[in-house]
């Protein structure tokens, strides 16, 4: 038991973030420049908009051994491009649905909102976020056989 | 078969303190592919981008790897240098290891192997990268200014003195704006028509500047530096060449009925009118739907009178189309309409006015040339009443919930003129806050309360009624915590300012975002602000948010500025990365088109040979200048026809592979 407990807090998560190129990833910048401190964990991905994400790259990333996937864009409303978040907004709330019925734990995947200005949001976000998936542990579910021992 | 070169960035202590830069570079080594790994202090300084173009040449490097800081911050250097090599610009990637590695972790450990990860993931990325040569497009050296207010006047004035062609279109039968129908401006009073008709003269009489007044704009097509606009010039029935603005028609016109529009319907206008005197250019226009002529066919007076024959009852409205090569939206505002602010009475008491009106009561052109006299009885008010924040800065739905910004200081300009011509007024003042932020603003402001002794009271009216001849306002007082009820002879609302209403068409038309409450967005608050996000359309004056003169005034200048920057170049570059669609896989079911939100795509029909004949089948071709590259077609595209350039499904595929490796 003592081996099992001390296994689990070492757990480290692997966590795929895609950020907006206008929005969400200058505010990683931002938290950055601002010295916020989130855990290492968050590999950050740079997209053109939100909307540039197809949820094949989130089943992909979950297959590939990701325990957790978050994707950021502009506040609805403040798109780059007028329109791409809502799009990502419909995407992926079809995509929650579809993961809840594989049975990857709703907790895995988020949408967040953080716009250039919020560094502090997106600090935040990543440590709540992560802390989620570190506590839900490995993600079993889809894992791709080629890719894992 | 690429050959990469890998560069890891110290930045001097900023990443290295965090990163074990030589570790980094060992680690690339590793990495497939990648022929040469270093690290040095500084890549971004002069001998760092000149240890990259040596490298490249030296090594043959096909792509190029560089971990450093973000690359918002540096990726145009870094791929002007990897150009200077001779290589393709977009061949390059960059690791952002600074602000999303060693700026927020403090172990050793952990930011090395973080900064490993984002090195293979963009060592993954640019295996694929492919040569990307950004598209070039001509430039329409002439420029559309929607809106003739002060705005709209200021901006195409500049524009035009550096050389370029401008033309305004004004919704109005003249240009001015709301500028024009003020009386004094603050904080130095100087008369507005004073300050304006010179320039709405300046305008009119510029060699580069045409004015298409009474006109709007009905269709925008194209993208920057090409955009063809087409305007609607509505029928005036004057013909503009012929009229010498002589005014006789505006006198013997029979049907001098109608509202005054200009004096905010203070006053009567016939169905043949000059807006004002000053008006640019003078020229009538009849209002068809008070025009017996137009309406019956009988009348005809002012044709009759009219000594150049100016006069045209057949005249249609005409569509005039031209180029553009950057649009500057200028429409400017209006105030909020009061029909759901019963409790104020306005409408119902006469005596009850917006600050619009007020400026037209106070205005020596106005309709009681200058005398104060209340609209009911034609009495000069005693005590008047002015309430701030009316519709601004409020929670419900009938309210705005912004600042209109300039109805503190106009409030106090009219308490003091008023107190200026009839010193023995009283003046109450109702307000949330005083908000004074400018230059002279505060001391103006304290001008009315210390020396012309202006009643201020903090609190909100609650009830405007009728009683006795007398305006009975009802309000709270903050600060001595009491109920006051006020016998007014007047009341004067600050009411809250709105976008034009053409404002959320035109933005459509241009695609150019706007706010919840229909001002036009800046594509940055801070460093863009005269910019809209969409390339080639610019904002000045009150359509981007509530400002006051001064304000929108450099406004103007600012975006003229942006628009002379865009005019003197002949070219312009696009932006390669862009969506491409794969005809072999398209099978034309236009649901790309319908996510674009630029409109870039367009269908073709395009033969192709198959085995035994020629196929005919119609495909999605990407127009590269319009597309802005966002991606929305890649992700909706059910045959995965579509794919982003620089941003590829392999691409970002690779870069997960590697993260979650």
């Amino acid at each position: 038991m003592q081996v099992n407990e001390t296994a689990k807090e070492q757990f480290r998560p692997v966590i795929v973030a895609f950020c907006c190129n206008w929005c969400s990833y200058a505010g990683a910048d931002l938290a950055g420049s601002s010295r916020l401190n989130y855990p290492a964990d968050v590999k950050i991905i740079r997209v053109p908009c939100s909307c540039r994400v197809n949820p094949l790259f989130i089943l992909r990333a979950f297959e590939r051994g990701a325990d957790g996937v978050i994707l950021c864009g502009c506040h609805p409303g403040d798109c780059h491009y007028s329109t791409g978040n809502y799009y990502t907004r419909r995407r992926m709330t079809l995509l929650f649905s579809m993961l809840d019925y594989m049975g990857i734990e709703r907790e895995r995947t988020r949408v967040e909102w953080v716009s250039a200005a919020e560094g502090a949001k997106f600090a935040a976000t990543m440590n709540d976020f992560i802390s989620t998936v570190a506590k839900l542990g490995e993600n079993r579910k889809l894992r791709d056989l080629r890719c894992k021992k | 078969m690429q050959k990469i070169g890998v560069f890891v960035c110290w930045c001097g202590s900023n990443i290295a303190a965090t990163v074990d830069v030589k570790a980094v570079a060992e680690a690339a080594k590793q990495q497939p592919n990648v022929v040469y790994a270093t690290d040095y202090q500084y890549m971004c300084s002069e001998s760092g981008q000149t240890l990259i173009i040596d490298a490249i040449k030296e090594y043959g490097l096909t792509g190029v790897v560089i971990c450093s800081c973000s690359p918002r911050m540096h990726e145009t250097t870094f791929r002007k240098a990897v150009q200077k090599a001779g290589l393709n610009p977009y061949m390059l990637e960059i690791a952002n290891i600074r602000e999303q590695c060693s700026w927020i972790h403090k172990d050793i450990k952990e930011g090395t192997e973080k900064a490993i990860i984002l090195m293979t993931a963009a060592v993954a990325k640019v295996q694929l990268n492919k040569p990307l040569i950004a598209g070039e497009s001509a430039v329409t050296k002439r420029c559309l200014v929607i809106g003739g207010g002060i705005a709209g006047i200021q901006t195409a004035l500049d524009v035009a003195d550096a050389g370029f062609e401008v033309d305004i279109v004004e919704k109005k039968p003249t240009i001015g704006g709301k500028m024009a129908q003020l009386d004094k401006t603050f904080p130095t009073l100087d008369c507005a028509a004073c300050i304006l008709t010179p320039k709405m003269v300046d305008a009119a009489a510029h060699d580069k500047i045409t004015l298409y007044t009474y006109s709007e704009v009905e269709a925008v097509k194209g993208f920057v530096g090409n955009f063809t606009v087409t305007i609607r010039k509505k029928a005036r029935y004057v013909k503009e060449n012929l009229c010498t603005g002589c005014g006789i028609c505006t006198e013997k016109c029979p049907m001098k009925k109608q509202p005054n529009e200009f004096n905010m319907g203070l006053d009567k206008r016939g169905a043949i009118y000059i807006p004002f005197a000053q008006a640019v250019p003078k020229v009538p226009v009849i209002d068809p739907d008070a025009c017996i002529k137009l309406k019956t066919g009988k009348c005809g007076i002012c044709s009759k009178f009219c000594q150049v024959q100016a006069i045209d009852y057949t005249q249609k409205d005409e569509l005039i189309e031209k180029k553009y090569g950057a649009i500057v939206v200028a429409t400017g505002f209006n105030l909020i309409k009061l029909d759901k602010f019963g409790e104020l009475s306005y409408g119902l008491c006469p005596d009850v006015v917006t600050s619009l009106e007020y400026e037209r009561l106070m205005n020596a052109a106005g309709p009681t040339k200058g005398h104060l006299l209340r609209p009911s009885d034609g009495k000069e008010p005693k005590t008047i009443v002015f309430v701030q924040c009316v519709g601004s800065r409020g929670n419900s739905c009938k309210e705005k919930s912004y600042c209109s910004k300039v109805c503190c200081m106009y409030t106090a300009k009219h308490a003091m003129l008023t107190k200026d011509h009839y010193p023995d007024t009283d003046i109450y003042v109702f307000y949330i806050d005083v908000r004074t932020p400018g230059k002279n603003f505060d001391e103006f402001y304290r001008r009315a309360v210390e020396q012309y002794g202006v009643n201020y009271i903090k609190g909100q009216v609650g009830k405007v009624y009728e009683e006795n001849g007398k305006v009975m306002v009802q309000g709270s007082d903050l600060l001595s915590n009491e109920q006051v009820l006020i016998p007014a002879d007047m009341v004067v609302l600050a009411t809250a300012i709105e976008p034009d209403e053409s404002a959320r068409k035109l933005g459509t038309m241009l695609t150019a975002s706007m706010d919840t409450n229909d001002f036009f967005t800046e594509a940055h608050a801070k460093l863009r602000p005269v910019e809209s996000p969409t390339a080639g359309i610019f904002l000045s004056g009150m359509a981007q948010g509530p400002k006051d003169i001064p304000e929108t005034v450099s406004q103007a200048g600012a975006a003229a500025a942006k628009v002379i920057g865009l005019l003197a170049k002949d070219k312009l570059l696009g932006n390669p990365c862009v969506a491409h669609s794969d005809e072999m896989l398209c099978n034309g079911c236009s649901t790309c088109a319908n996510v674009c939100p630029y409109g870039a795509i367009e269908y073709q029909n395009k033969e192709f040979r198959i085995p035994g004949g020629v196929e005919t089948r119609r495909i999605a071709v990407v127009n590269e200048a319009v597309c802005q590259g966002c991606g929305a077609c890649t992700v909706t595209c059910p045959s995965g026809a579509m794919d982003l350039k620089g941003f590829t499904n392999r691409q970002i595929m690779a870069e997960v592979d590697a993260i979650c490796k």
